[in-house]
């Protein structure tokens, strides 16, 4: 099981053992990582589980979609590495991986 | 069809003879049988004839997700709502614009109601929300509606705008005269008052923009933000779209809250379990906010219009129907929602429900409408131990709004 650690705003770090072909928004609800609201239930129709990906993890992570890049669009504090984490699988080579999450979720 | 018919029986007529427009299902509260014959028997429906011509009901959660989240399929272009704009006030609002433009106009105005805004006006909208229930007649009957729904969201907007605070009440007028059209969503407005209601807010917020130019405000002030934006300074120079975006931020902010402010206190009435359940744990507060706003789904529907030929759940739809998304019909669905029609203030997975629609229109300020009604409720909890409905709420004449005119209650203080 690849070990990911979701770092939350306040710095507080959560590394689970994430569940390979279940999304990153899942394994951590399903963890008890706190910060992610996946309102739609992982649709990529409400934008509540917005994560920051660490850059060097963004290729392992894949590219957005439309649809995806659409929600994030509404995001005042978009970056470049942000995605939608019901839109990231988990995979064996993302062990490792870090991410951050934003200071609150719309 | 005409709307004067009698309204034919919800169980046994047929689905064709059924008006799903019909705004006195809303005035009526019996739409849930028609609604719930739809879901299970024609989950996307066509009916050819209304007063507002052709349109699908879209009724079931996953297939409204579905519209809601594919903006190239499904336009909100020219409008939201059921019924089309009339001629005379062509209003342009983002919520009824696609991306690209879209995206501009609302990324002007939305940090205003970002969460780390809000954190800055919780103190104040807690005070003014103990003001409210500080005044309230204790030991007589009064209405909820007007005390303290109507008077909670006139002031928040009126912050929110940093509008002049003794005019505040045309905030709650000019919204209630600009979404109560009979063509637009069945209701009761006389056109030529609708229209004069209108024209006095584009000219009131025409001069604001001209006084307010220049000068440095706080960030929490949405005309402020509109001239601060590249892509909408000069937006008081197309009258049109100036207004038309005043106007969905009004409603926005008005209709919405104010009617689940209304439908908490109704909800737990009619729920008395419940609301033991949250006199003993105030912590649940949170939970049951998203719970009412899912209850009460104070925005009946949405209205898209199909982009080409599709399928949509065995259906054919063509270029350039008009598909009507109901979202309160949405929150009562069985197939995304355990027993959807039950008040449960301590539901699993109390944010999942489709009040606030989904994909790149989601309500912008679903985070301030859940502070605001959060606040609402500790301060009740302060001080009542009983907000009593006396008799049974007045409701809105309309296939949009699903709200209140009026909710007679006595309050019982701790």
């Amino acid at each position: 099981m690849p070990k990911i650690t979701l770092i939350e705003f306040n710095g507080t770090n959560h590394t689970i053992d994430a569940d390979v072909g279940k999304s990153l928004m899942l394994n951590a609800i399903d963890n008890g990582v706190p910060g992610i609201d996946a309102d739609c239930g992982g649709a990529c129709a409400c934008g509540t589980c917005h994560v920051f990906l660490n850059e060097d993890w963004l290729e392992a992570a894949g590219v957005a979609n439309s649809l995806e890049d659409a929600m994030l669009c509404m995001r005042p504090d978009r970056e470049e590495v942000s995605r939608l984490s019901c839109q990231i699988e988990i995979t064996e080579s993302m062990d490792g991986m870090t991410v951050r999450m934003p200071e609150y979720q719309m | 069809m005409s709307q004067s018919a009698a309204q034919p029986d919800p169980l046994s007529a047929a689905l064709q003879d059924i008006d799903f427009s019909d705004p006195r299902m809303f005035q009526r509260n019996n739409w849930h049988g028609y609604f719930a014959r739809l879901r299970d028997e024609s989950p996307v429906h066509y009916q050819a004839e209304s007063p507002f011509g052709p349109f699908w009901s879209v009724t079931r959660f996953a297939d409204i997700v579905a519209v809601d989240s594919n903006f190239e399929d499904f336009s909100s272009e020219p409008t939201i709502v059921i019924g089309d704009l009339d001629d005379d006030m062509p209003l342009e609002q983002f919520i009824a614009m696609d991306p690209p433009k879209h995206d501009v106009q609302r990324k002007a105005v939305q940090s205003a109601v970002a969460p780390q805004n809000l954190a800055q006006m919780e103190a104040l909208i807690r005070s003014r929300v103990a003001d409210i229930l500080d005044q309230l007649p204790v030991g007589e009957t009064f209405d909820w509606v007007e005390k303290v729904s109507i008077n909670l969201t006139t002031q928040m907007l009126a912050t929110l705008f940093d509008f002049p605070f003794e005019e505040r009440s045309k905030l709650t007028y000019w919204s209630d005269m600009a979404t109560a059209a009979p063509e637009v969503s069945g209701g009761d407005a006389d056109p030529e008052e609708r229209q004069a209601a209108l024209l006095d807010c584009l000219a009131t917020f025409t001069r604001l923009w001209h006084e307010r130019k220049g000068t440095e405000r706080s960030s929490l002030d949405l005309i402020s933000l509109l001239q601060k934006d590249p892509n909408t300074e000069d937006i008081v120079d197309k009258p049109m779209e100036y207004l038309g975006n005043l106007i969905l931020l009004i409603v926005g902010g008005n209709d919405t809250t104010r009617n689940s402010a209304t439908g908490g206190v109704l909800a737990l009435n009619q729920n008395p379990g419940e609301y033991d359940k949250l006199r003993a744990d105030q912590s649940l507060i949170p939970s049951m906010v998203s719970e009412i706003i899912r209850w009460q789904t104070p925005l009946a529907h949405m209205r898209r219009r199909a982009t080409r030929d599709l399928e949509l759940n065995g259906q054919q739809i063509k270029e350039g129907d008009k598909v009507v998304m109901w979202y309160m019909s949405g929150n009562r669905d069985e197939r995304s929602i355990d027993n959807p029609n039950d008040f449960i203030i301590d539901r699993n997975n109390p944010r999942h429900h489709i009040a606030f629609g989904f994909g790149i229109h989601r309500c912008m300020g679903n985070r301030l409408a859940e502070m605001q009604l959060r606040i609402l409720w500790e301060e009740i909890m302060q001080r009542f131990s009983h907000v009593e409905v006396i008799e049974e709420p007045r409701r809105v004449l309309s296939n949009f709004v699903n709200g209140y005119e009026e909710l007679k209650v006595r309050v019982h203080p701790i």
